[in-house]
Protein backbone atom coordinates (compact mmCIF):
# COMPACT_ATOMS: atom_id res chain seq x y z
CA UNK A 1 0.00 0.00 0.00
CA UNK A 2 0.97 3.64 -0.41
CA UNK A 3 1.46 5.72 1.99
CA UNK A 4 -0.40 8.39 0.27
CA UNK A 5 -3.43 9.66 2.50
CA UNK A 6 -5.59 11.14 -0.24
CA UNK A 7 -7.48 8.43 -2.24
CA UNK A 8 -7.99 11.19 -4.89
CA UNK A 9 -6.02 14.06 -6.01
CA UNK A 10 -5.74 16.82 -9.01
CA UNK A 11 -2.99 18.83 -9.80
CA UNK A 12 -2.80 21.95 -11.81
CA UNK A 13 -5.87 20.79 -14.33
CA UNK A 14 -6.54 23.00 -17.01
CA UNK A 15 -8.88 22.67 -20.16
CA UNK A 16 -10.12 25.20 -22.71
CA UNK A 17 -12.63 25.31 -25.15
CA UNK A 18 -11.69 27.83 -27.35
CA UNK A 19 -11.98 30.90 -25.07
CA UNK A 20 -14.22 29.14 -22.82
CA UNK A 21 -12.03 27.95 -20.04
CA UNK A 22 -13.73 25.24 -17.79
CA UNK A 23 -10.88 24.32 -15.39
CA UNK A 24 -8.16 26.28 -14.73
CA UNK A 25 -5.53 25.30 -12.44
CA UNK A 26 -7.62 23.13 -10.69
CA UNK A 27 -6.21 21.08 -7.49
CA UNK A 28 -8.11 19.10 -5.12
CA UNK A 29 -7.31 16.60 -2.94
CA UNK A 30 -10.04 13.85 -1.57
CA UNK A 31 -8.82 11.84 1.89
CA UNK A 32 -10.03 8.53 2.58
CA UNK A 33 -12.77 7.89 3.63
CA UNK A 34 -13.75 11.53 2.46
CA UNK A 35 -17.53 12.64 1.78
CA UNK A 36 -17.09 15.97 0.07
CA UNK A 37 -19.20 18.27 -1.67
CA UNK A 38 -18.50 20.12 -5.02
CA UNK A 39 -20.99 22.95 -5.74
CA UNK A 40 -20.92 26.29 -7.89
CA UNK A 41 -23.29 27.87 -9.81
CA UNK A 42 -24.50 26.30 -13.10
CA UNK A 43 -21.74 26.73 -15.47
CA UNK A 44 -18.93 26.43 -12.97
CA UNK A 45 -17.38 23.30 -14.52
CA UNK A 46 -18.46 20.73 -12.09
CA UNK A 47 -19.52 17.78 -14.35
CA UNK A 48 -15.99 18.94 -16.55
CA UNK A 49 -14.13 18.50 -14.13
CA UNK A 50 -15.38 15.10 -13.12
CA UNK A 51 -14.97 14.22 -16.57
CA UNK A 52 -11.47 15.17 -16.43
CA UNK A 53 -11.03 12.96 -13.52
CA UNK A 54 -12.58 9.76 -15.01
CA UNK A 55 -11.05 10.76 -18.53
CA UNK A 56 -13.58 11.22 -20.28
CA UNK A 57 -11.93 14.64 -21.53
CA UNK A 58 -8.40 14.89 -21.63
CA UNK A 59 -7.18 17.93 -19.82
CA UNK A 60 -5.05 20.13 -21.52
CA UNK A 61 -2.40 20.04 -18.94
CA UNK A 62 -2.30 18.77 -15.16
CA UNK A 63 -2.44 15.59 -13.58
CA UNK A 64 -4.95 13.27 -11.45
CA UNK A 65 -3.54 11.08 -9.18
CA UNK A 66 -5.65 8.05 -7.59
CA UNK A 67 -3.70 6.37 -4.48
CA UNK A 68 -0.36 8.98 -5.54
CA UNK A 69 -0.54 7.02 -8.78
CA UNK A 70 -0.44 9.18 -11.88
CA UNK A 71 -4.07 7.90 -14.18
CA UNK A 72 -3.75 11.17 -16.35
CA UNK A 73 -2.85 9.00 -19.25
CA UNK A 74 -5.51 5.60 -18.63
CA UNK A 75 -8.30 5.27 -20.58
CA UNK A 76 -12.11 5.36 -18.77
CA UNK A 77 -12.16 1.78 -18.58
CA UNK A 78 -9.04 1.50 -17.35
CA UNK A 79 -9.36 4.32 -14.58
CA UNK A 80 -12.27 1.93 -13.50
CA UNK A 81 -10.06 -0.98 -12.81
CA UNK A 82 -8.22 1.35 -11.03
CA UNK A 83 -10.76 2.12 -8.40
CA UNK A 84 -12.69 5.62 -9.65
CA UNK A 85 -16.34 5.50 -10.11
CA UNK A 86 -18.53 7.87 -11.55
CA UNK A 87 -22.29 8.64 -11.92
CA UNK A 88 -24.46 10.19 -14.39
CA UNK A 89 -26.49 13.86 -14.02
CA UNK A 90 -28.25 12.14 -16.44
CA UNK A 91 -29.06 8.27 -16.09
CA UNK A 92 -26.51 6.30 -18.71
CA UNK A 93 -28.43 2.91 -17.85
CA UNK A 94 -29.08 0.01 -20.07
CA UNK A 95 -32.89 0.01 -20.97
CA UNK A 96 -33.75 -3.23 -21.46
CA UNK A 97 -31.56 -4.92 -19.35
CA UNK A 98 -32.78 -5.95 -15.35
CA UNK A 99 -31.85 -4.31 -12.51
CA UNK A 100 -30.08 -7.97 -11.71
CA UNK A 101 -28.46 -8.23 -15.37
CA UNK A 102 -27.40 -4.98 -15.32
CA UNK A 103 -25.29 -5.38 -12.00
CA UNK A 104 -24.21 -8.75 -12.80
CA UNK A 105 -22.83 -7.50 -15.83
CA UNK A 106 -20.55 -4.74 -13.89
CA UNK A 107 -19.76 -7.17 -11.34
CA UNK A 108 -18.44 -9.85 -14.52
CA UNK A 109 -16.44 -6.90 -16.01
CA UNK A 110 -15.13 -6.08 -12.77
CA UNK A 111 -13.99 -9.61 -11.92
CA UNK A 112 -12.55 -10.04 -15.64
CA UNK A 113 -15.22 -12.91 -16.29
CA UNK A 114 -17.41 -10.97 -18.85
CA UNK A 115 -15.50 -12.20 -21.74
CA UNK A 116 -16.44 -15.79 -21.46
CA UNK A 117 -19.11 -16.63 -23.86
CA UNK A 118 -18.89 -19.94 -23.30
CA UNK A 119 -20.09 -20.16 -20.06
CA UNK A 120 -23.76 -19.54 -19.19
CA UNK A 121 -24.66 -16.56 -17.38
CA UNK A 122 -26.10 -18.82 -14.59
CA UNK A 123 -22.91 -20.22 -14.02
CA UNK A 124 -21.33 -17.13 -12.54
CA UNK A 125 -23.43 -17.53 -9.17
CA UNK A 126 -21.00 -15.68 -6.80
CA UNK A 127 -21.51 -12.63 -9.37
CA UNK A 128 -25.42 -13.05 -9.41
CA UNK A 129 -24.98 -13.01 -5.47
CA UNK A 130 -23.20 -10.33 -5.42
CA UNK A 131 -24.98 -8.20 -7.71
CA UNK A 132 -28.49 -9.30 -5.59
CA UNK A 133 -26.49 -7.86 -2.35
CA UNK A 134 -25.76 -4.53 -3.88
CA UNK A 135 -29.81 -4.66 -5.33
CA UNK A 136 -30.26 -5.42 -1.44
CA UNK A 137 -28.43 -2.01 -0.37
CA UNK A 138 -30.12 -0.10 -2.49
CA UNK A 139 -33.83 -1.77 -1.97
CA UNK A 140 -34.12 -2.75 -5.17
CA UNK A 141 -34.38 -6.48 -4.97
CA UNK A 142 -38.56 -5.86 -5.66
CA UNK A 143 -37.82 -4.72 -9.05
CA UNK A 144 -34.49 -6.93 -9.92
CA UNK A 145 -36.27 -8.54 -12.64
CA UNK A 146 -38.11 -5.96 -14.15
CA UNK A 147 -36.65 -4.31 -17.69
CA UNK A 148 -34.73 -0.82 -16.46
CA UNK A 149 -37.12 1.28 -18.44
CA UNK A 150 -40.46 0.64 -16.34
CA UNK A 151 -38.39 1.35 -13.11
CA UNK A 152 -39.57 4.28 -11.11
CA UNK A 153 -37.33 7.78 -11.71
CA UNK A 154 -35.97 7.70 -7.99
CA UNK A 155 -35.00 3.57 -8.38
CA UNK A 156 -33.11 4.50 -12.21
CA UNK A 157 -31.30 7.24 -9.61
CA UNK A 158 -30.30 4.39 -7.23
CA UNK A 159 -29.47 1.89 -9.92
CA UNK A 160 -27.50 4.36 -11.46
CA UNK A 161 -25.62 4.41 -8.05
CA UNK A 162 -25.37 0.39 -7.97
CA UNK A 163 -23.78 0.56 -11.72
CA UNK A 164 -20.38 2.47 -9.84
CA UNK A 165 -20.58 0.44 -6.47
CA UNK A 166 -20.05 -3.08 -8.81
CA UNK A 167 -17.08 -2.01 -9.97
CA UNK A 168 -15.87 -1.81 -6.24
CA UNK A 169 -14.67 1.98 -6.38
CA UNK A 170 -12.34 3.50 -3.85
CA UNK A 171 -13.48 6.70 -5.08
CA UNK A 172 -16.73 7.46 -6.38
CA UNK A 173 -17.78 10.85 -7.75
CA UNK A 174 -21.76 11.48 -7.65
CA UNK A 175 -22.65 13.80 -10.84
CA UNK A 176 -26.36 15.09 -8.67
CA UNK A 177 -27.52 11.78 -7.53
CA UNK A 178 -30.43 13.48 -6.82
CA UNK A 179 -31.44 15.52 -9.92
CA UNK A 180 -34.56 14.95 -10.67
CA UNK A 181 -35.64 13.39 -7.86
CA UNK A 182 -38.38 15.03 -5.85
CA UNK A 183 -37.62 16.63 -2.89
CA UNK A 184 -39.05 14.21 -0.34
CA UNK A 185 -37.14 11.40 -1.76
CA UNK A 186 -33.85 12.95 -2.29
CA UNK A 187 -32.66 12.52 1.61
CA UNK A 188 -33.63 9.09 1.48
CA UNK A 189 -31.27 9.00 -1.31
CA UNK A 190 -28.91 10.51 -0.03
CA UNK A 191 -28.59 8.14 2.78
CA UNK A 192 -27.91 5.26 0.86
CA UNK A 193 -25.13 7.04 0.11
CA UNK A 194 -24.45 8.72 3.73
CA UNK A 195 -24.12 4.86 4.52
CA UNK A 196 -21.67 3.75 1.86
CA UNK A 197 -18.64 1.89 3.96
CA UNK A 198 -16.03 4.56 4.71
CA UNK A 199 -13.47 2.67 2.66
CA UNK A 200 -15.11 4.36 -0.46
CA UNK A 201 -14.00 8.29 -1.01
CA UNK A 202 -17.16 10.17 -2.35
CA UNK A 203 -17.03 13.62 -4.25
CA UNK A 204 -20.68 14.69 -4.83
CA UNK A 205 -22.33 17.33 -7.11
CA UNK A 206 -25.09 18.65 -5.86
CA UNK A 207 -27.51 22.37 -6.02
CA UNK A 208 -29.50 21.50 -3.12
CA UNK A 209 -27.84 23.62 -0.33
CA UNK A 210 -29.50 22.01 2.51
CA UNK A 211 -28.39 18.66 1.44
CA UNK A 212 -24.54 19.52 0.99
CA UNK A 213 -25.04 21.12 4.34
CA UNK A 214 -26.21 17.81 5.41
CA UNK A 215 -23.88 15.04 3.54
CA UNK A 216 -20.43 16.70 3.30
CA UNK A 217 -18.23 17.04 6.04
CA UNK A 218 -16.16 19.24 3.62
CA UNK A 219 -17.44 21.62 0.70
CA UNK A 220 -15.48 22.79 -2.66
CA UNK A 221 -16.93 25.93 -4.62
CA UNK A 222 -15.95 25.97 -7.89
CA UNK A 223 -16.15 29.56 -9.76
CA UNK A 224 -15.81 29.71 -13.40
CA UNK A 225 -13.59 26.74 -13.89
CA UNK A 226 -11.61 27.59 -10.79
CA UNK A 227 -11.51 26.94 -6.80
CA UNK A 228 -13.23 29.75 -4.73
CA UNK A 229 -12.85 28.09 -1.83
CA UNK A 230 -12.44 24.69 0.07
CA UNK A 231 -13.66 24.48 3.66
CA UNK A 232 -15.62 22.92 6.50
CA UNK A 233 -19.70 23.68 6.00
CA UNK A 234 -19.50 25.71 8.76
CA UNK A 235 -17.14 28.30 6.87
CA UNK A 236 -19.02 28.22 3.77
CA UNK A 237 -22.14 29.02 4.74
CA UNK A 238 -20.94 32.64 6.27
CA UNK A 239 -18.23 33.19 3.65
CA UNK A 240 -19.01 36.72 1.94
CA UNK A 241 -17.41 35.78 -1.47
CA UNK A 242 -19.40 32.13 -1.84
CA UNK A 243 -22.48 34.32 -0.34
CA UNK A 244 -21.42 36.93 -3.38
CA UNK A 245 -20.72 34.47 -5.83
CA UNK A 246 -23.27 31.31 -5.51
CA UNK A 247 -25.30 31.72 -2.83
CA UNK A 248 -26.42 35.17 -3.66
CA UNK A 249 -28.07 33.76 -6.63
CA UNK A 250 -30.85 31.89 -4.56
CA UNK A 251 -30.02 32.95 -1.42
CA UNK A 252 -31.45 30.28 1.38
CA UNK A 253 -31.00 32.69 4.75
CA UNK B 1 -45.35 -10.66 -15.31
CA UNK B 2 -46.30 -13.52 -12.70
CA UNK B 3 -42.76 -13.38 -11.70
CA UNK B 4 -42.44 -12.62 -7.74
CA UNK B 5 -38.32 -12.87 -7.39
CA UNK B 6 -38.06 -11.27 -4.44
CA UNK B 7 -35.01 -13.63 -3.18
CA UNK B 8 -32.19 -14.56 -3.72
CA UNK B 9 -32.60 -17.98 -4.91
CA UNK B 10 -35.58 -17.15 -7.12
CA UNK B 11 -33.42 -14.46 -8.99
CA UNK B 12 -30.77 -17.18 -10.12
CA UNK B 13 -34.06 -19.28 -11.21
CA UNK B 14 -34.82 -16.73 -13.27
CA UNK B 15 -31.63 -16.34 -14.75
CA UNK B 16 -31.68 -19.41 -15.23
CA UNK B 17 -34.94 -19.37 -16.97
CA UNK B 18 -33.33 -16.79 -19.44
CA UNK B 19 -31.38 -19.59 -21.37
CA UNK B 20 -33.64 -22.35 -21.14
CA UNK B 21 -35.21 -23.75 -24.57
CA UNK B 22 -38.91 -22.77 -25.00
CA UNK B 23 -41.79 -24.59 -26.14
CA UNK B 24 -41.60 -22.69 -29.59
CA UNK B 25 -37.81 -23.63 -30.17
CA UNK B 26 -38.53 -27.28 -29.39
CA UNK B 27 -42.01 -27.05 -31.81
CA UNK B 28 -39.73 -25.02 -34.22
CA UNK B 29 -37.03 -27.88 -34.32
CA UNK B 30 -39.51 -30.49 -34.80
CA UNK B 31 -41.52 -28.33 -37.48
CA UNK B 32 -37.96 -28.19 -40.01
CA UNK B 33 -38.91 -31.70 -40.60
CA UNK B 34 -42.32 -30.93 -42.00
CA UNK B 35 -40.29 -31.02 -45.64
CA UNK B 36 -38.89 -34.44 -45.62
CA UNK B 37 -42.57 -35.28 -45.85
CA UNK B 38 -44.63 -33.06 -47.38
CA UNK B 39 -43.23 -31.31 -49.52
CA UNK B 40 -40.35 -33.63 -51.15
CA UNK B 41 -39.66 -31.30 -54.24
CA UNK B 42 -38.93 -28.30 -52.27
CA UNK B 43 -36.44 -29.99 -50.38
CA UNK B 44 -33.76 -28.01 -52.60
CA UNK B 45 -35.58 -24.13 -51.53
CA UNK B 46 -35.52 -25.86 -48.05
CA UNK B 47 -31.86 -26.25 -48.00
CA UNK B 48 -31.48 -22.53 -49.64
CA UNK B 49 -33.70 -21.34 -46.95
CA UNK B 50 -31.30 -23.10 -44.05
CA UNK B 51 -28.30 -21.24 -45.50
CA UNK B 52 -30.49 -17.61 -45.67
CA UNK B 53 -31.02 -18.28 -42.04
CA UNK B 54 -27.51 -19.16 -40.73
CA UNK B 55 -26.29 -16.18 -42.58
CA UNK B 56 -29.23 -13.99 -40.61
CA UNK B 57 -28.12 -15.61 -37.63
CA UNK B 58 -24.57 -15.04 -38.00
CA UNK B 59 -26.17 -11.22 -38.39
CA UNK B 60 -28.12 -11.24 -35.66
CA UNK B 61 -25.29 -11.80 -33.57
CA UNK B 62 -23.48 -8.29 -34.45
CA UNK B 63 -26.73 -6.27 -35.39
CA UNK B 64 -29.08 -7.50 -32.72
CA UNK B 65 -27.40 -8.18 -30.00
CA UNK B 66 -24.50 -6.08 -30.44
CA UNK B 67 -25.84 -3.32 -32.29
CA UNK B 68 -23.14 -3.18 -35.12
CA UNK B 69 -25.00 -2.28 -38.26
CA UNK B 70 -24.13 -3.88 -41.30
CA UNK B 71 -24.77 -3.70 -45.38
CA UNK B 72 -21.93 -5.48 -45.92
CA UNK B 73 -21.91 -8.87 -44.86
CA UNK B 74 -21.97 -10.87 -48.17
CA UNK B 75 -18.56 -10.30 -48.31
CA UNK B 76 -18.24 -12.94 -45.62
CA UNK B 77 -20.88 -15.21 -46.87
CA UNK B 78 -18.94 -14.41 -50.29
CA UNK B 79 -15.32 -15.77 -49.32
CA UNK B 80 -16.68 -18.73 -47.32
CA UNK B 81 -18.34 -19.65 -50.61
CA UNK B 82 -15.03 -18.95 -52.53
CA UNK B 83 -12.80 -20.73 -49.98
CA UNK B 84 -14.85 -23.58 -49.79
CA UNK B 85 -14.66 -23.87 -53.66
CA UNK B 86 -11.17 -23.21 -54.08
CA UNK B 87 -9.86 -25.88 -51.29
CA UNK B 88 -12.10 -28.80 -53.41
CA UNK B 89 -9.92 -27.48 -56.39
CA UNK B 90 -6.78 -28.18 -54.24
CA UNK B 91 -8.09 -31.79 -54.13
CA UNK B 92 -9.61 -31.88 -50.72
CA UNK B 93 -13.28 -32.59 -51.42
CA UNK B 94 -14.18 -33.21 -47.67
CA UNK B 95 -17.37 -31.75 -46.81
CA UNK B 96 -16.75 -30.74 -43.09
CA UNK B 97 -13.43 -30.20 -42.81
CA UNK B 98 -13.49 -28.10 -45.58
CA UNK B 99 -16.75 -25.71 -43.72
CA UNK B 100 -14.45 -25.59 -40.58
CA UNK B 101 -11.48 -24.24 -42.72
CA UNK B 102 -13.45 -21.71 -44.44
CA UNK B 103 -14.89 -20.65 -41.59
CA UNK B 104 -11.90 -20.39 -39.87
CA UNK B 105 -10.32 -18.65 -42.55
CA UNK B 106 -13.42 -15.89 -43.07
CA UNK B 107 -13.13 -15.72 -39.25
CA UNK B 108 -9.30 -14.42 -39.49
CA UNK B 109 -10.46 -11.75 -42.16
CA UNK B 110 -13.26 -10.68 -40.06
CA UNK B 111 -10.54 -10.59 -37.14
CA UNK B 112 -8.77 -7.91 -39.37
CA UNK B 113 -11.53 -6.31 -40.72
CA UNK B 114 -13.20 -5.89 -36.70
CA UNK B 115 -10.36 -3.59 -35.52
CA UNK B 116 -12.09 -0.97 -38.22
CA UNK B 117 -15.54 -1.97 -37.49
CA UNK B 118 -15.29 -1.39 -33.57
CA UNK B 119 -13.34 2.09 -34.14
CA UNK B 120 -16.87 3.75 -35.59
CA UNK B 121 -20.59 3.77 -35.58
CA UNK B 122 -23.43 4.65 -37.01
CA UNK B 123 -23.73 6.16 -40.61
CA UNK B 124 -19.35 5.66 -41.19
CA UNK B 125 -19.89 2.30 -39.33
CA UNK B 126 -22.77 1.37 -42.37
CA UNK B 127 -20.31 3.06 -45.32
CA UNK B 128 -17.44 1.02 -44.53
CA UNK B 129 -19.69 -2.43 -44.33
CA UNK B 130 -20.68 -1.28 -47.20
CA UNK B 131 -17.49 0.08 -48.92
CA UNK B 132 -15.81 -3.47 -48.18
CA UNK B 133 -18.33 -5.82 -49.62
CA UNK B 134 -18.16 -3.23 -52.50
CA UNK B 135 -14.74 -3.85 -52.55
CA UNK B 136 -14.78 -7.80 -52.20
CA UNK B 137 -16.88 -7.82 -54.98
CA UNK B 138 -15.05 -5.98 -57.49
CA UNK B 139 -11.45 -7.73 -55.86
CA UNK B 140 -13.19 -11.08 -56.97
CA UNK B 141 -14.18 -10.04 -60.36
CA UNK B 142 -11.12 -8.41 -61.06
CA UNK B 143 -8.99 -11.84 -59.66
CA UNK B 144 -11.01 -13.97 -62.75
CA UNK B 145 -7.97 -16.08 -63.20
CA UNK B 146 -8.48 -17.10 -59.38
CA UNK B 147 -12.54 -16.84 -58.89
CA UNK B 148 -13.53 -17.64 -62.51
CA UNK B 149 -14.95 -13.66 -62.59
CA UNK B 150 -18.01 -13.29 -63.93
CA UNK B 151 -18.07 -16.99 -65.39
CA UNK B 152 -18.33 -18.22 -61.69
CA UNK B 153 -15.63 -20.77 -59.96
CA UNK B 154 -16.63 -24.37 -62.17
CA UNK B 155 -15.63 -27.78 -61.49
CA UNK B 156 -16.55 -28.01 -57.49
CA UNK B 157 -16.31 -31.44 -56.60
CA UNK B 158 -17.27 -31.87 -52.87
CA UNK B 159 -17.05 -35.50 -51.50
CA UNK B 160 -19.79 -37.07 -50.22
CA UNK B 161 -20.78 -36.36 -46.45
CA UNK B 162 -19.38 -39.21 -43.82
CA UNK B 163 -17.87 -40.97 -47.11
CA UNK B 164 -21.51 -41.72 -47.49
CA UNK B 165 -24.08 -39.68 -48.42
CA UNK B 166 -23.68 -38.05 -51.40
CA UNK B 167 -26.09 -35.01 -53.12
CA UNK B 168 -28.50 -36.34 -54.92
CA UNK B 169 -31.09 -34.65 -56.71
CA UNK B 170 -33.84 -34.23 -54.54
CA UNK B 171 -31.82 -32.94 -51.89
CA UNK B 172 -32.50 -34.59 -49.49
CA UNK B 173 -28.59 -34.64 -48.54
CA UNK B 174 -28.58 -31.11 -49.21
CA UNK B 175 -30.60 -30.47 -46.71
CA UNK B 176 -30.50 -32.38 -43.90
CA UNK B 177 -26.79 -31.33 -44.06
CA UNK B 178 -27.78 -27.39 -43.80
CA UNK B 179 -30.26 -27.97 -41.72
CA UNK B 180 -27.81 -30.27 -39.27
CA UNK B 181 -25.16 -27.44 -39.43
CA UNK B 182 -27.54 -24.58 -38.68
CA UNK B 183 -28.83 -26.44 -35.73
CA UNK B 184 -25.25 -26.36 -34.41
CA UNK B 185 -24.44 -22.75 -35.54
CA UNK B 186 -27.92 -22.34 -33.08
CA UNK B 187 -26.42 -24.10 -29.84
CA UNK B 188 -23.14 -22.05 -30.31
CA UNK B 189 -24.92 -18.67 -31.17
CA UNK B 190 -27.50 -19.93 -27.78
CA UNK B 191 -24.49 -20.21 -25.56
CA UNK B 192 -22.96 -16.73 -26.56
CA UNK B 193 -26.27 -14.73 -26.08
CA UNK B 194 -27.07 -16.55 -23.01
CA UNK B 195 -23.43 -16.10 -21.17
CA UNK B 196 -21.87 -13.51 -19.61
CA UNK B 197 -20.24 -12.20 -22.69
CA UNK B 198 -23.78 -12.03 -24.16
CA UNK B 199 -25.05 -9.59 -21.89
CA UNK B 200 -22.16 -7.48 -21.88
CA UNK B 201 -23.20 -7.09 -25.75
CA UNK B 202 -26.41 -6.23 -24.90
CA UNK B 203 -24.65 -3.58 -22.43
CA UNK B 204 -23.08 -2.47 -25.48
CA UNK B 205 -26.22 -2.26 -27.53
CA UNK B 206 -28.55 -0.67 -24.53
CA UNK B 207 -26.01 2.01 -23.61
CA UNK B 208 -22.22 2.23 -25.10
CA UNK B 209 -21.38 4.90 -23.22
CA UNK B 210 -21.92 3.39 -20.25
CA UNK B 211 -19.42 0.48 -20.58
CA UNK B 212 -16.63 2.41 -20.19
CA UNK B 213 -17.82 4.02 -17.50
CA UNK B 214 -18.22 0.48 -15.70
CA UNK B 215 -14.91 -0.97 -16.72
CA UNK B 216 -15.62 -2.69 -20.04
CA UNK B 217 -13.47 -2.89 -22.60
CA UNK B 218 -15.86 -3.12 -24.95
CA UNK B 219 -14.19 -2.56 -28.30
CA UNK B 220 -12.73 -5.94 -27.31
CA UNK B 221 -15.84 -7.66 -26.75
CA UNK B 222 -17.38 -6.13 -30.07
CA UNK B 223 -14.40 -7.60 -31.94
CA UNK B 224 -14.68 -11.21 -30.82
CA UNK B 225 -18.68 -11.34 -31.68
CA UNK B 226 -17.59 -9.99 -35.03
CA UNK B 227 -15.41 -12.43 -35.71
CA UNK B 228 -17.32 -15.19 -34.41
CA UNK B 229 -20.12 -13.62 -36.53
CA UNK B 230 -18.22 -13.66 -40.01
CA UNK B 231 -16.84 -16.71 -39.99
CA UNK B 232 -20.67 -18.32 -38.85
CA UNK B 233 -21.46 -16.08 -42.31
CA UNK B 234 -18.18 -18.02 -44.17
CA UNK B 235 -19.59 -20.92 -43.13
CA UNK B 236 -23.12 -20.13 -44.54
CA UNK B 237 -21.58 -19.75 -47.67
CA UNK B 238 -19.29 -22.41 -47.83
CA UNK B 239 -22.63 -24.69 -47.59
CA UNK B 240 -23.83 -22.83 -50.37
CA UNK B 241 -20.54 -23.59 -52.29
CA UNK B 242 -20.79 -27.52 -51.14
CA UNK B 243 -24.28 -28.21 -51.60
CA UNK B 244 -25.27 -26.31 -55.15
CA UNK B 245 -21.02 -27.09 -56.16
CA UNK B 246 -20.51 -23.88 -58.07
CA UNK B 247 -19.72 -20.27 -57.04
CA UNK B 248 -20.98 -17.53 -58.88
CA UNK B 249 -20.03 -13.89 -58.19
CA UNK B 250 -23.43 -12.86 -56.69
CA UNK B 251 -22.31 -14.35 -53.09
CA UNK B 252 -20.51 -11.01 -52.83
CA UNK B 253 -23.21 -8.68 -54.26
CA UNK B 254 -24.60 -5.78 -52.65
CA UNK B 255 -27.79 -7.21 -52.74
CA UNK B 256 -26.96 -10.15 -50.75
CA UNK B 257 -26.00 -8.02 -47.87
CA UNK B 258 -29.47 -5.94 -48.29
CA UNK B 259 -31.41 -8.63 -48.35
CA UNK B 260 -29.94 -10.57 -45.26
CA UNK B 261 -31.13 -7.25 -43.10
CA UNK B 262 -34.54 -7.40 -44.52
CA UNK B 263 -34.47 -10.58 -43.52
CA UNK B 264 -33.89 -10.01 -40.05
CA UNK B 265 -35.71 -7.21 -39.43
CA UNK B 266 -38.45 -8.70 -41.23
CA UNK B 267 -38.39 -11.28 -38.22
CA UNK B 268 -37.20 -9.29 -35.20
CA UNK B 269 -33.42 -8.63 -34.05
CA UNK B 270 -31.95 -9.83 -31.04
CA UNK B 271 -33.73 -13.04 -30.49
CA UNK B 272 -32.18 -15.54 -32.23
CA UNK B 273 -34.74 -16.96 -34.63
CA UNK B 274 -36.11 -13.91 -35.91
CA UNK B 275 -33.76 -14.11 -38.88
CA UNK B 276 -34.27 -17.61 -39.26
CA UNK B 277 -38.09 -16.58 -39.58
CA UNK B 278 -37.33 -14.15 -42.05
CA UNK B 279 -35.81 -16.04 -43.99
CA UNK B 280 -38.11 -18.80 -44.27
CA UNK B 281 -40.87 -15.93 -45.01
CA UNK B 282 -38.40 -14.35 -47.36
CA UNK B 283 -37.49 -17.34 -49.43
CA UNK B 284 -40.80 -18.27 -49.36
CA UNK B 285 -42.00 -15.50 -50.76
CA UNK B 286 -39.67 -14.95 -53.36
CA UNK B 287 -39.80 -18.26 -54.73
CA UNK B 288 -44.29 -18.05 -54.95
CA UNK B 289 -43.80 -14.39 -55.91
CA UNK B 290 -41.32 -15.11 -58.59
CA UNK B 291 -43.26 -17.70 -60.16
CA UNK B 292 -46.33 -15.17 -60.59
CA UNK B 293 -44.22 -11.76 -61.74
CA UNK B 294 -40.71 -12.82 -62.18
CA UNK B 295 -39.70 -9.21 -62.80
CA UNK B 296 -41.25 -7.61 -60.19
CA UNK B 297 -41.48 -9.58 -56.51
CA UNK B 298 -39.17 -7.60 -55.12
CA UNK B 299 -41.79 -4.90 -54.79
CA UNK B 300 -44.22 -7.31 -52.62
CA UNK B 301 -41.03 -7.64 -50.59
CA UNK B 302 -40.67 -3.76 -50.00
CA UNK B 303 -44.55 -4.03 -49.25
CA UNK B 304 -44.20 -6.47 -46.87
CA UNK B 305 -40.97 -4.79 -45.11
CA UNK B 306 -43.07 -1.66 -44.79
CA UNK B 307 -45.65 -2.73 -43.15
CA UNK B 308 -43.72 -4.94 -40.79
CA UNK B 309 -41.39 -1.75 -39.82
CA UNK B 310 -44.36 0.33 -39.69
CA UNK B 311 -46.85 -2.15 -37.54
CA UNK B 312 -44.49 -4.67 -36.24
CA UNK B 313 -41.33 -2.66 -34.76
CA UNK B 314 -39.99 -5.77 -32.73
CA UNK B 315 -40.20 -7.44 -36.05
CA UNK B 316 -42.57 -10.72 -37.02
CA UNK B 317 -41.56 -13.20 -34.21
CA UNK B 318 -40.72 -9.78 -31.86
CA UNK B 319 -44.67 -9.02 -32.83
CA UNK B 320 -46.00 -12.84 -31.92
CA UNK B 321 -43.89 -12.54 -28.88
CA UNK B 322 -46.04 -9.58 -27.49
CA UNK B 323 -49.17 -10.93 -28.39
CA UNK B 324 -48.42 -14.20 -27.00
CA UNK B 325 -47.52 -12.19 -23.51
CA UNK B 326 -51.14 -10.76 -24.02
CA UNK B 327 -53.16 -14.00 -24.29
CA UNK B 328 -51.40 -15.63 -21.09
CA UNK B 329 -51.94 -12.63 -18.96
Amino acid sequence: MSTETFALRTENLRKRFGSLEVARDVSIALPRGARHALIGPNGAGKTSLVNLITGQLPPDSGRVLLDGQDITRLNRAARVKAGLARTFQINQLFPALTPIEAITLAVTERRGTAGQFWKSLAAHAEAIDEAWDILAQLRLTEVATRPTRVLAYGQQRLLEIGLALATRPKVLLLDEPAAGVPKGESAELFSVIAALPDDISVLFIEHDMSLVFKFAARIVVLVAGGVLLEAEPDVIRTDQRVRDVYLGQAHHG
Amino acid sequence: MADPTTDRSGVHAWIRRQGRWSAFEIAFWIAVFVPFFFFPTYLTLASQIAIAALFALSVDLILGYAGIITLGHAMFFGLGAYAAGLLTKTGWGEPLSGLLLSGLFVALVGFVVSFVIVRVQHLAQLMITLGLGLLTLELANAMSWLTGGTDGLQGVSVWPIFGTFDYDLWGYTAYSYTLAVLFVAVLVARRIVHSSFGLSLRGIRENLNRMPAIGAPYQRRLQVIYTISAGMAGVAGALLTQTTSQVALDVLSFQRSADVVVMLILGGTGRLYGGIIGAIIFMVARDQLAGINPQYWYFWIGILLMIVVLVMPKGILGFLAQLWERVRR
